[in-house]
């Protein structure tokens, strides 16, 4: 299970450290700011899927902002977390095209079967955390739940549903991302 | 320069004026009002839209009228442009919607706070506005956040003008706070609890269009239409503040030390904390006599603006700034 | 069928891999371009085109690249609005993640006829996984040549990146995404300045949709007289349409501009009819911002003409009649459908979009969803309706960005066509708040 709580100083996992330099080489030099977003990901990546204010203040320190900076832009986009999550967070596209096909009663059913609650903490068991989010573009495909990079489209069965559950329980560790492959992360050691 | 028409009156401004400043040139009632733009202050304006204006002229080259109303205050003129603002239905109409949007979340709490009497917000809403609402909903509520001991935040009065931002980030090295959170949900915050502290953080009092951020040494201490404003002056010690404030009295008493507002409600030259906050004493300062306060302000009721030496304004001030003003005869009256 | 000029390959095995993508006629717009066009001859083909943003605003793609600034020394930047996240539109998601060189290729050849040397792609955060494949893919072209310094001997520079967003779908404005770019709050610009002047980093910048951007190729290859020949009037060359809710197969469907509406929902070709064999009740046509139209209205005009696929077309009647074909997200709603249930829906999405920077959708936004919710939940009174159409217009036109008239039209135009619907739901709370109530229509008022 991921810790709940950040370390009291968190520091970037070698491997995060070269991509964080690899992403600010996109942004003119004077323009390190410019990476706030994909610095955000990776820190919520790294640090159990959530960017308490340390690690936030560590963003800050790394791309040579203010702190108020980086809180601006972290309340302002609903991806970072800004509480302990559970080990998976699911969440459940609520907007028109996924509401006309069902994603009301899939939320319900997924409060059902996990024991969570939508906008609230994780479940008892530490798994799962539920967040309605608005239009995840596959509306197509509805309804749809996002966990970290993966789409589960058309969650409209009841095998679909069970099918996205199992394969999130059975997971040991987050799927490395592609930075990772090599180093060590903190996440993956930590799960 | 650009020759602009403004609800019917012809002025030539320099090119880059915005419509806003174009029109204050010309001054009185054509002015539109502004809530959020403030001149001195880089990135301000356009937030509000209080100051909306039908552009029913876009230039001498292209005539034809601006699609949208447009936020007079960012809104560049252009050489023959005709703009509509008192002239304008439309833009009179809207105005009324953009009072209404300002207030119901508001908490209309005027009795208990400490803007009252002094609240652009207040002002907007009684010259532009309608008296009724058709608001049923709940208003928006926020966690209280403890910004330190000079600084009063109420988040629930907050108009999200920016203003307090930009003045943080425009006057001060270590901004602390900022806007944080979206939507109607966005808040003026510090996120990790910080004191707002800083030489010149108490300007963010001075800008704040409402009741959202005001001086806590003040706080509840008197109605601001009972209090009488002097304009003052010190040899501050630090070289950035320029010493010249407004000193509001009660009885012999400082209560309040502000920087000093144009007609339009601008702070033109910044104060810092200690001639705010610790510089209570007549002794203090020089004084220059009674500062010019708007007819239309709630405040001018109690406000005479006689020569200096008349007995009846004398007979209100505390002896002290009798004794300066008789040694020291103000060379001008007012601001 | 129609012409697919983008999708064609897109079920091809292995086409988001350089080699597949080349052996099938990529990148010969950046050799035709690079190697035998000037940068304003390319912008000349775009404009020939009648290419037409993809975005939604529909705004012509060649005059918008007209505008760009070109002060002497001072860089200039091309930037992929991939942020899509208008409700109903899913198009460059799949566009980009099966064939992720073609936008490359798009960039490339367009980010030359603009003498731009830095481009980015700005997806939206939720797709980190694209923005995977589309890093891949970029490095892939950086190792073929199609990259970096001096492109195919030509003496063109060009680095291309890929920039996520954070989950705010209010970043597909073109300045609120430049804010982003720049690691800000997604607050939209005060314009003027336009980016055509002002842009990233306060540079010359266009910025254009992924599908928009995704066409150069074509047009390029084939010409933009060519192009232009595919469509109907104004509307050229093809579009890609999400479509979405209830009909028997959603997905996304290359069409070309012209295709009647009635076509694209009922035959095989395209979505083959309304799930379940129900009726269609009303279709939203083009992202849940624009007007929705009830099943009368969107198969034929006021005027009982077919209503076609086309920019015209779908707007026929302005906006008391017709709608806009806007991003091309295509929603269809079954006869089951409660409208009052869907306007609250979309609602609570512009209310929980709206970045809150400027008042009238800070405080619109929140309004119109709050009374709605009421509505829905069968708390109305008999002013809300009224209140609702007027808060919808005091938003509408006096904002900062387009998304006060995004939150405005779907309220307004849903009270336009289904005024009683709402009607019922104030007089009768209890039937139309029952689990699965259906409304029966007109004659319950009576």
């Amino acid at each position: 299970m991921e810790s709940t709580t950040a370390p009291v100083k968190p520091q970037f996992s070698e491997a995060a450290k070269a991509e964080i330099d690899r992403i600010c080489k996109q942004y003119p030099e004077e323009r390190r700011k410019s990476a706030m977003l994909p610095v955000l990901h990776i820190a919520q990546a790294e640090f159990g899927g959530w960017v308490a204010p340390e690690v936030q203040d560590l963003v800050a320190e790394v791309l040579g902002v203010k702190p108020i900076e980086v809180y601006e832009v972290s309340t302002f986009y609903t991806m970072f977390n800004l509480k302990p999550v559970g080990k998976h967070v699911l969440e459940i596209c609520r907007t028109g095209p996924c509401q006309l096909r069902g994603s009301d009663e899939l939320t319900l059913e997924l409060e059902r079967i996990t024991g969570a609650k939508v906008g609230e903490g994780p479940s008892a068991d530490g798994l799962f955390t539920l967040k309605e989010v608005e239009c995840l573009a596959a509306c197509g495909f509805a309804p749809v739940v996002q966990v970290r990079e993966k789409y589960y489209e058309q969650l409209d069965t009841e095998a679909s549903v069970n099918a996205m559950l199992s394969e999130l329980r059975n997971m040991v560790h987050r799927p490395a991302l592609p930075w990772e492959e090599k180093g060590l992360p903190n996440a993956v050691a930590n799960n | 320069m650009a020759k602009i028409t403004f609800d019917g009156i012809e002025v030539d401004v320099p090119d880059g004026t915005t419509i806003l400043n174009a029109a204050r040139t010309i001054g009185g009632g054509i002015v539109p009002p502004a809530m959020c733009y403030y001149t001195p202050l880089k990135g301000s304006g356009g937030k509000c839209r209080a100051c909306l204006v039908r552009v029913a002229a876009g230039s001498a080259k292209d005539p034809r009228p601006m699609p949208k109303l447009v936020a007079s205050c960012v809104t560049p003129v252009q050489d023959g442009m005709v703009v509509e603002n008192t002239t304008s239905e439309q833009v009179l109409n809207v105005r009324k919607g953009i009072v209404e949007m300002l207030l119901i979340n508001h908490p209309l709490d005027c009795p208990v706070c400490d803007q009252a009497g002094e609240c652009d917000l207040q002002n907007f809403a009684f010259e532009h506005g309608v008296s009724t609402t058709r608001y049923e909903e709940e208003r928006r509520t926020f966690e209280k956040i403890d910004i330190g001991p000079l600084i009063q935040l109420h988040m629930t009065r907050c108009i999200l003008c920016y203003r307090c931002v930009y003045t943080a980030d425009q006057l001060t090295e270590k901004r602390v706070h900022g806007v944080l959170g979206r939507g109607d949900a966005a808040e003026i915050g510090t996120y990790i609890e910080n004191i707002i502290d800083n030489e010149f953080s108490g300007n963010v009092i001075d800008v704040c269009p409402v009741g959202a951020l005001t001086d806590k040494t003040f706080r509840f201490k008197q109605r601001v239409w009972f209090t009488k404003p002097v304009n003052a002056h010190r040899d501050c010690e630090n070289p950035k503040c320029c010493g010249k404030v407004v000193l509001w009295y009660k009885g012999k008493d400082v209560l309040r030390v502000t920087a000093r507002k144009d007609q339009y409600g601008e702070v033109k030259e910044w104060i810092c904390n200690t001639c705010r906050f610790d510089k209570k004493e007549t002794s203090d300062w020089t004084l220059e006599g009674p500062a010019h306060i708007d007819r239309s302000s709630v405040i001018s009721a109690n406000h005479y603006e006689l020569p200096v030496l008349n007995a009846q304004v004398i007979a209100d001030l505390p002896e002290s700034s009798v004794r300066d003003l008789e040694q020291n005869p103000p060379m001008r009256l007012g601001n | 069928m129609g012409r697919k000029l983008l999708t064609e390959h897109i079920n091809v095995e292995g086409i988001d891999t350089f080699e597949v993508y080349r052996k099938h006629g990529g990148y010969r717009s950046v050799e035709k371009a690079l190697k035998t066009m000037t940068p304003d001859e390319v912008v000349e083909e775009v404009k020939k085109s009648g290419l037409r943003g993809r975005g939604g605003a529909g705004f012509p793609t060649g005059l918008k690249w007209s505008f760009l600034a070109k002060p002497e020394g001072v860089p200039r930047y091309l930037v992929c609005n991939a942020d899509e996240s208008e409700p109903g539109t899913f198009k460059d998601r799949q566009l980009m993640s099966k064939l992720p060189h073609l936008l490359i290729e798009g960039m490339i050849t367009s980010s030359y006829a603009l003498g731009a040397n830095t481009s980015y792609i700005y997806i939206r955060g939720e797709l980190l996984y694209v923005l995977r494949i589309l890093e891949k893919a970029i490095a892939e072209a950086y190792a073929a040549g199609f990259l970096g310094k001096n492109i195919l001997g030509s003496g063109y520079d060009l680095d291309l990146y890929v920039h996520p967003g954070g989950g705010a779908y209010i970043c597909g404005e073109e300045t609120a995404l430049l804010e982003s770019l720049e690691g800000k709050r997604g607050n939209p610009r005060n314009k003027p300045p336009f980016p055509a002047v002002q842009g990233l980093y306060a540079r010359p910048t266009v910025v254009n949709n992924v599908e928009s951007i995704a066409a150069v190729p074509v047009i390029v290859n084939d010409g933009g007289d060519e192009y232009a020949k595919i469509g109907v009037g104004k509307s050229t060359g093809t579009k890609l349409i999400s479509a979405c809710g209830h009909l028997n197969k959603p997905g996304i469907y290359e069409i070309e501009l012209g295709v009647p509406v009635e076509e694209f929902i009922y035959s095989d070709e395209y979505c083959g009819g309304i799930w379940k064999g129900r009726d269609l009740k009303a279709v939203v046509a083009g992202g849940s911002s624009v007007p929705i139209l009830p099943k009368e209205l969107i198969l034929k005009t006021a005027a009982g003409e077919n209503r076609l696929m086309t920019y015209e077309s779908l707007s026929d009647g302005g906006f008391v009649t017709g709608t806009m074909l806007g991003s091309g997200g295509f929603i269809a709603m079954d006869e089951t459908t409660c409208i009052v249930r869907n306007t609250w829906n979309f609602s609570r999405f512009y209310h929980h979009e709206s970045c809150g920077q400027c008042s009238p959708c800070r405080e619109g936004t929140g309004w119109l969803e709050k009374i709605l919710h009421r509505l829905e939940h069968g708390h109305g009174n008999e002013r809300d309706i009224d209140v609702l159409a007027s808060v919808a217009k005091q938003i509408e036109g006096n904002t900062i960005c387009p998304l006060g008239e995004a939150a405005a039209w779907p309220v307004s135009a849903a009270i336009r066509h289904f005024r009683d619907e709402f009607e019922w739901h104030i007089r009768h709370p209890q039937e139309a708040t029952r689990p699965g109530a259906v409304y029966p229509g007109k004659a319950v008022l009576a």
